[in-house]
């Protein structure tokens, strides 16, 4: 019952209530408690406080990935920004399938996003084992398909397999 | 200090707008649906995050910040489901993605016709 | 500075909504709403500032989860024909 992500799952929700509320008195937070622990109750209901649906053992790999994740992230955008201002507009777009080795749904939905968030590339379809990428240059595509993103996802995700 | 967290806060703004207009600017001229995919996804993750920062910084320490930074994290999480949504429901509508013609001629508005040069 | 960087979205979203306007597919129409939702997003919170109301935080944060909410629901009505009723 009192698992470390049941515990996790209720200080998150604490947190946001008290953080957006701002108001420090004593009703309000132990209303604040009430809701938090219905919604971990609702929550424990439907089954969906698992490593799928909060996912908290991943933080620490998680907080190594997205810095550099946000790194791409300001990369690309330079790139995107210099194809839109460019008076010629030098897009060469492909179409191609990226292989995705994630043992995990977890991981497989954090590849596709960081795919989606990296402007200049798009998941398409995402499937199990790989990913339907457009990229707005040839040059995008064929980076994904030199899988560092991948090998970093799979690393951020552990690996089980 | 407070000029230099001014200076900063006023550069990160500046560059944040500049990225939501150049994001715009890349929606009118980009040639098809696919390829415009990829300037909305300017404004949503480098705008955003960039003015998120900016006003932050003006904001300092207090709850305004929180909501800010609650504010990006929804964004960070939400823009790209939104946009593989987009992308994947016009695949299966019927938009070619390999297409790299000009669609604007196309007053067809139904959605599952072809965009661009057959 | 905080002007500037308005009237920048400003423009931005006006850019946007040449794009919505002119379409050409349904698709494009959905994506420049949901760019221009998200600047709008940011105007919201650059105007909080602006007339120096924070309240104006919460509005920003509940725009953007009925901006989401509204894009997949959109979506999800053009690819289907209904919102998910039996049949």
């Amino acid at each position: 019952m009192f698992s470390p992500r049941t515990i996790s799952l209720f200080a998150v929700l604490y947190g946001t209530w008290l953080l957006l509320s701002g108001i420090w008195e004593p009703f309000l937070m132990i209303s604040g408690a009430a809701a938090s622990m219905l919604v971990e109750f609702i929550a424990h209901r439907m089954d969906v406080v698992d490593g799928e649906g909060h996912p908290i053992d991943l933080t620490w790999r998680a907080l190594i990935y997205y810095p550099w994740l946000f790194w791409q992230i300001a990369l690309s955008n330079l790139q995107v920004l210099r194809i839109v201002l460019h008076p010629r507009l030098p897009i060469s777009p492909a179409v191609g399938w990226v292989p995705a080795g994630q043992a995990s749904s977890v991981g497989l939905v954090t590849f596709a996003n960081s795919i989606t968030l990296t402007p200049g590339t798009v998941a398409l379809t995402v499937l199990d084992d790989r990913i339907h990428v457009h990229a707005l240059t040839k040059g995008g595509l064929d980076d994904l398909m030199a899988g560092e993103m991948n090998r970093r996802v799979c690393q951020m995700e552990g690996v089980r397999k | 200090m407070s000029l230099f967290i001014d200076i900063a806060s006023w550069l990160l703004l500046t560059a944040g707008g500049c990225l939501m207009a150049a994001s715009g600017l890349g929606l009118v001229r980009l040639p098809n649906l696919f390829a415009r995919i990829h300037a909305g996804g300017l404004a949503d993750t480098g705008g955003a995050a960039l003015l998120i920062l900016g006003m932050a910084l003006q904001a300092g320490w207090t709850l305004v910040t929180v909501k800010l930074i609650m504010i990006g994290i929804f964004l960070f999480f939400t823009a790209p489901t939104a946009g593989h949504a987009l992308a994947h429901a016009a695949l299966l509508g019927g938009i070619d993605p390999e297409a790299s013609g000009d669609g604007d001629e196309d007053e067809d508005d139904t959605g599952d016709s072809h965009v661009g040069s057959p | 500075m905080m002007l500037l960087a308005s009237l920048l979205v400003v423009l931005g979203m006006a850019l946007t909504l040449i794009r919505a306007v002119r379409g050409p597919t349904v698709y494009d129409r959905i994506l420049a709403v949901n760019v221009y939702g998200t600047m709008t997003v940011i105007l919201i919170a650059l105007l909080g500032f602006l007339a120096g109301r924070p309240d104006f935080m919460d509005l920003s944060l509940v725009y953007a989860l009925l901006n989401f909410v509204g894009t997949l629901a959109a979506l999800k009505f053009f690819k289907h024909g209904h919102l998910g009723e039996d049949r």
